[in-house]
């Protein structure tokens, strides 16, 4: 419980909470203060003097700025009288005199703060008779953020939202007076992952988005609510589309996910719905073509070819993956196809670079996002959280930077968040195992003691691909040893993973944090009658299997493993090995351009349903566009060749999916989208009512020791790359950096590499040419090649490597 | 009322070498700052609050009140503000440049009542020579053991570290001061919450002090608090040094007592208005000062208490003295064009309105003017001070903007005849002859105005023997 003083606001006593903003208490009692700089996720700087008031004081009527000035017990603020009015006239009068008023081609226009508080505060005409200021319009500060400086009112929001949140300072202030303007540094663009907030906060158009601008006008735009869907966080978001297509997406608050901001993929990431290479269609593969056919045709051949492998071979000859991209009652269609119809627990939404499917889905004591905020200590000794899980890196960067929380970050180099770092300890990939024995003796003691802390929230995950996957279990093991209260947060990739796996996605699990195993399947056959009892293959071992014939028939849902695995070559060699290959995808990709079958599939924000993010919590999503040509839901093609096989699922709406999952699996029971569209808008962590049959307690586990090599290779995901989705996404697709490889200066100096020059990079799994970055953040001994880029190759999971300049 | 000098004594009597450390010592230097080594906190604080000791920065605030009011958080430090800059004002100047140890021993004295182990020196970018002597003067104190680690051979540990400014009016503001020592831009930070004496210097308890309130301290600990107390008028105690400049007979600095009258000043100290032209009008405490006119303001007694009755400020000592060849639109226009320039760009009412009472002032001076000018003028400078009030009602974070209405409110005043008057004639009324001479920025720049001088002692005007040519 918050103290509260008592107060008055022009006249009217309120009880208002000890130590809140005027500003605040003022809006939460109804009364709006007109503010520009002021920024509730922001530290206040009174710089815009839009919100002055006047509060008594012993010597007489003080203007204050309602954005600084705390509360206190017995003030009085006046927010309407002559003097207050006066200075809000003055202010916007003076902010209008250099304005330019090109409201009719200005994005902002309709949803502009001046423009609104002009109307709303100020004086209605201007007096202003000299020339105004005059800059080039607009200049490009980054590659997706132009800036028009005639428009900039100098509320430093961009600035203080680089600096403060993003941890990346690149935009500032310059010169002085009448001539201060906001820019970037020489030769340094505002190549921020999170650029698009400043646009957002923006409270004139000064910064505007290049995919949005001069794209419509506000009042046009139809919105929906929904989450992101490019990692696991799944920040709540706003659509916005026009004539069915979207045109843009912004960050709604909330203190749950995310507080409002998103990440550059989260925020520019949609285009490749609107692509032209989306599927439109059903293609069949004739005569070693793809050709457009009808949905029934399709369908049909789809489960005669199904009909007739099960009968000869029985369900042992399926295997299924993928289905970590879609919504729960997607993913629930896809467990139930694969158990029911196709007779196999042969069913992996992981793409083998993941932790095990238990610790996952069935942890116990998972952190919330929020958790974070009140940790006395953080370890992160997971991948880089700024190129993997932007969200969390900007909610762990807050913990450390605002909240004063230790952060221990362990990583084989330099991360995003190292600035932050209590303490940091870097690794050779693969020589996770000695590290955490060296913590767990003593030898780092002042890790150690962060982590006998009162409240630890451990972040897991792999680094990189030399990581072995027990590894993240073993860390959290040993936290769990040292301190008093742990979190666990295991990561993950895909954005629903946790909800596939939640649906029962996995080889070992089914829907609700059920295992597979006889009391599991017993309890579910009451509603979807006898299926495997034995656990089934990993996505590994599918692929495997079709290597060798045990397994004829894959189905690739929104899956493109070729690319993804991290061997890719296993993958590629199973699909030209595989009898019968079925893909639900948006597109043609490395994996599934030579199915037998590929099915259209909608994609976000083209269908309904509920999605589980990384702390169990799930939210809805909703559909803004129809989706392309014939392009249908995963759960309703799936529901129709089961149909037609025989063994039906019984699925026929989105919505009644979401009420049978409630019913049968036990985490979800209660969970309807009646209660997260009215009640729970933040979503709901799951389970609410029910219970969860699987409390995964990680044990500490003995692992690889690392390889004897004199560079170790260290493959890790950046934000942008060449993922199916981003390929599609234009506007971030070129700014993946592409076939590079990161050496420390010594091993450069050593190696004959120069900035810019090929090196050769040879591994057990791969090799190729890549441009060599000289780079102070790679530890010496460590080499780093960004995962899937345009361009580049797959150097697989093992780190011995060796690089040598190319010559000539 | 005696006029005994008190911090340019030395320079006077030692015209050559009296920024010299053996000079210095030969004259009874550092042996206060001896003496305090020993001292108490409680002790020398209370002795400076009674000494009755005002800042000398243009606030004329209490300076042992100030001592007191530093937060017991530690470490703490000290920042000297020599970046002095305001329009009209050039004595702390004289103090750095040629009895830079005075305010050394100052600054030991400080630190030792402060329990500061880190003294900073702000200087003004463009007063190299200053920062040369100053530089030297704490290499010699260190040398001999008078700064560094165990001063004198006590415990205390005091580190001093001169900072050059990078040519910023706003960063003479002691916040600003303080974020562009800090390496950020100089801009004024919001009080509250960020009162230097709570959070200043990187967010720890900092006691910031003009240099010459500083250098009058090791006198005060020589004469005992009584007997500076007596010095001087009786609410203002000690010297004060005047910077006098404009359209008088005798530009200079000036070691004064409060309590004579402006009268006294300007005809009898300064020598009276050149070529026995008719005096004009005045500022009386640098460029942010409301305007005093003869009619009204001539006899008042130069004293804190009459100044700020009469709606003005005593400040930084800056007198500027306009004769009636000044044209005063043209001379608020150089003001207000100051100001603007100045001003940091952070809040808006300064950043906008400033260039927007500028470029009216230009119309008006140039014969672009309207009749509704002047009142437009009068609400722009509203929408800064609201109220057009002394000391002002601000709208903006600090007080740079509130100052450009200073020149304005003369206007409004004291000249609104002569306003309306180029609005009529489309030009300005005093011709372009008189333009040329009402300009008083060389006047300020001129080195003779370094002159030293005191009101018993004048006559030995000009530059002093021995003195090399100024930076």
């Amino acid at each position: 419980m918050t103290e509260s003083v008592r107060m008055t606001i022009d006249g009217q006593e309120h009880d208002v909470p000890a130590g809140e903003l005027i500003i605040q208490a003022a809006q939460d009692k109804g009364t709006y203060i007109p503010r520009f700089c002021w920024h509730e996720r922001m530290n206040p700087v009174g710089m815009c003097r839009m919100c002055l008031v006047e509060v008594e004081s012993p010597r007489g009527p003080m203007l204050v700025t309602a954005c600084t000035d705390t509360v206190a017990d017995g003030m009085s603020v006046d927010t309407k009288g002559p003097t207050v009015k006066k200075a809000q006239e003055a202010i916007l009068e003076f902010l209008l005199a250099n304005h330019p008023l090109d409201c009719p081609v200005c994005d902002k226009g309709g949803e502009c703060p001046l423009q609104d508080q002009a109307m709303s505060h100020g004086p209605g005409d201007s007096r202003f008779v000299e020339i105004k200021r005059n800059y080039e319009k607009p200049i490009p500060i980054s590659d997706l953020v132009l800036l028009d400086r005639e428009r900039c009112i100098l509320c430093a929001r961009c600035t203080r939202f680089s600096d403060e949140i993003s941890g990346d300072p690149l935009i500032e202030f310059q010169e002085r007076g009448n001539v201060t303007e906001i820019n970037t540094f020489p030769d340094l663009p505002f190549s921020s992952y999170f650029s698009g907030n400043t646009v957002q906060i923006c409270p004139v158009g000064a910064l505007t988005a290049k995919p949005y601008r001069f794209r419509a006008r506000p009042w046009d735009l139809s919105r929906v609510e929904s989450s992101g869907m490019f990692d696991t966080s799944h920040p709540r978001i706003s659509i916005h589309s026009s004539q069915n297509q979207i045109l843009r997406i912004v960050g709604v608050d909330n203190d749950a996910t995310n507080h409002g901001w998103l990440s550059d993929k989260d925020r520019f990431g949609f285009e490749y719905l609107g692509s032209e290479d989306r599927l439109t269609t059903p293609l069949v593969k004739r005569g070693g073509e793809l050709v457009a056919v009808g949905w029934a045709e399709a369908l049909d051949i789809v489960a005669n070819r199904i009909d007739l492998i099960w009968e000869e071979d029985g369900g042992s000859a399926f295997g299924v993956i993928g289905g970590a991209r879609g919504t729960n009652e997607d993913a629930y269609a896809l467990s139930k196809f694969a158990r029911v119809t196709l007779g196999t627990n042969n069913v992996d939404c992981r793409m083998d670079d993941a932790l095990s499917s238990h610790f996952l889905a069935g942890s116990v004591d998972r952190a919330l996002i929020s958790d974070l905020d009140t940790a006395d200590t953080i370890l992160i000794w997971a991948a880089d959280l700024k190129e993997e899980h932007p969200n969390l890196y900007l909610r762990a960067r807050r913990a450390a930077q605002e909240l004063g929380v230790k952060l221990i970050i362990v990583h084989p180099r330099a991360t995003g968040l190292d600035d932050r770092a209590t303490h940091k300890l870097h690794y050779r990939p693969g020589g996770g195992f000695a590290l955490l024995d060296e913590i767990a003796e003593g030898v780092h003691p002042e890790i150690a003691s962060a982590l006998a802390a009162q409240k630890v929230v451990v972040i897991v995950g792999q680094t990189s691909f030399a990581d072995d996957p027990k590894l993240a279990e073993s860390v959290a093991a040993l936290v769990r040893s040292k301190a008093g209260t742990v979190r666990i947060m295991p990561l993950a990739r895909r954005a629903n993973t946790f909800g596939a796996l939640d649906m029962g996605l996995g080889p070992d699990l089914l829907p609700g944090r059920v295992s597979v195993g006889a009391i599991g399947c017993a309890s579910l056959a009451e509603s979807w009658g006898e299926f495997p009892t034995s656990p089934g293959k990993d996505t590994r071992s599918i692929l495997e299997g079709l290597d060798d014939g045990e397994i004829r028939c894959l189905l690739l849902v929104g899956a493109d493993p070729v690319n993804d695995l991290p061997i890719g070559a296993i993958a590629r060699d199973a699909l030209e090995a595989a009898e019968y290959v079925v893909s639900i995808d948006l597109f043609l990709n490395d994996s599934n351009a030579d199915a037998d079958v590929i099915l259209p599939a909608l994609g976000f924000a083209e269908k309904e349903g509920l999605v589980t993010n990384v702390e169990g919590r799930v939210q809805k999503v909703n559909a803004i566009s129809p989706g392309p040509g014939q392009a249908r839901a995963d759960w309703s093609i799936l529901a129709d060749i089961a149909d037609r096989v025989g063994r039906p699922l019984g699925l026929a709406l989105a919505e009644t999916i979401a009420k049978e999952i409630a019913e049968v699996a036990p985490a979800y029971e209660g969970v309807t989208w009646d209660l997260l569209e009215w009640d729970e808008r933040d979503g709901v962590v799951v389970p609410i009512q029910g219970s969860q049959q699987i409390n995964h307690i990680p044990v500490s586990l003995a692992g690889p020791r690392a390889p004897r090599a004199g560079l170790t290779l260290h493959v890790a995901r950046t934000l942008y790359d060449d993922g199916v989705l981003m390929r599609h996404s234009p506007s971030l697709h070129r700014l993946a950096p592409g076939p590079l490889v990161h050496l420390n200066p010594e091993d450069a100096r050593r190696l004959g590499a120069q900035g810019g020059r090929p090196m050769r990079v040879v591994t057990k799994h791969g090799e190729g040419d890549f441009a060599a970055v000289i780079d102070e953040d790679t530890p010496e001994g460590v080499v780093f090649v960004p995962f899937n880029q345009p361009g580049g190759v797959s150097l697989g999971t093992d780190p011995v490597v060796r690089v040598t300049a190319v010559s000539g | 009322m005696s006029a005994a000098l008190i911090v340019t004594r030395r320079m006077i009597d030692h015209p050559a070498d009296s920024h010299r450390i053996d000079v210095y010592e030969d004259t009874g230097g550092y042996v206060q700052a001896r003496r305090a080594v020993g001292m108490t906190r409680d002790e020398l604080v209370d002795t400076v609050k009674a000494s009755g000791l005002l800042g000398r920065g243009g606030a004329a605030f209490s300076a042992g009140l100030k001592w007191s009011f530093l937060a017991p958080a530690r470490p703490a430090y000290l920042v000297i503000n020599a970046d002095e800059s305001e329009p009209g004002t050039f004595k702390d100047r004289q103090l750095l440049e040629r009895d830079p140890h005075q305010m050394v021993e100052g600054i030991i004295i400080t630190a030792i009542a402060n329990e500061v182990h880190h003294a900073f020196i702000y200087i003004r970018g463009e007063y190299p020579k200053s920062a040369r002597r100053v530089q030297a003067a704490v290499d010699e104190a260190y040398a001999c053991g008078y700064l560094g680690s165990g001063i004198f051979g006590s415990d205390h540990d005091l580190e001093v570290t001169i900072h050059l400014g990078g040519g910023a009016y706003i960063c003479g503001e002691e916040t600003a001061l303080i974020n562009s020592l800090e390496g950020k831009r100089g801009e004024p930070r919001l009080k509250p919450p960020y009162f230097p004496a709570a959070k200043g210097l990187y967010m720890l308890p900092t006691i910031v002090n003009n240099v010459e309130t500083v250098s009058n301290l090791p006198h005060i600990l020589d004469m005992g608090a009584e007997e500076y107390g007596k010095v001087a008028h009786e609410t203002d105690t000690g010297t004060f040094l005047f910077s006098v400049s404009g359209h008088v007979n005798g530009p200079g600095n000036y070691e004064l007592a409060h309590g004579i009258t402006w009268r006294e000043l300007i005809y009898e100290v300064a020598g009276g208005i050149r070529d026995d032209r008719k005096l004009k009008a005045w500022i009386p405490g640098g460029a942010s000062a409301p305007w005093f006119v003869p009619a009204q303001h001539l006899d008042l007694e130069i004293t804190k208490e009459a100044t700020e009755g009469a709606g003005s400020m005593l400040g930084s000592g800056a007198v500027i003295v306009m004769d009636e060849t000044t044209c005063t639109v043209r001379a608020a226009e150089r003001l207000v064009r100051f100001f603007a320039h100045e001003s940091c760009g952070q809040c808006t009412p300064c950043r906008e309105g400033t260039t927007w009472m500028e470029m009216i002032l230009r119309r008006i001076e140039e014969g672009q003017g309207r009749e509704v000018d002047l009142d437009l003028l009068l609400d722009v400078s509203d929408g800064i001070s609201i109220g057009l009030a002394w000391p002002p009602k601000m709208t903006t974070i600090c007080p740079l903007g509130p100052s450009a209405v200073s020149p304005v409110i003369a206007l409004r005043d004291y000249f609104r005849d002569e306003v309306m008057e180029h609005v009529r004639l489309g030009r300005c009324p005093l011709g372009t002859a008189a333009r040329g001479a009402s300009n008083s920025e060389t006047d300020i720049d001129r080195p003779e105005v370094l002159a030293v001088e005191t009101r018993r002692e004048r006559g030995s005007g000009g530059r002093p023997p021995g003195e090399g040519s100024p930076a």
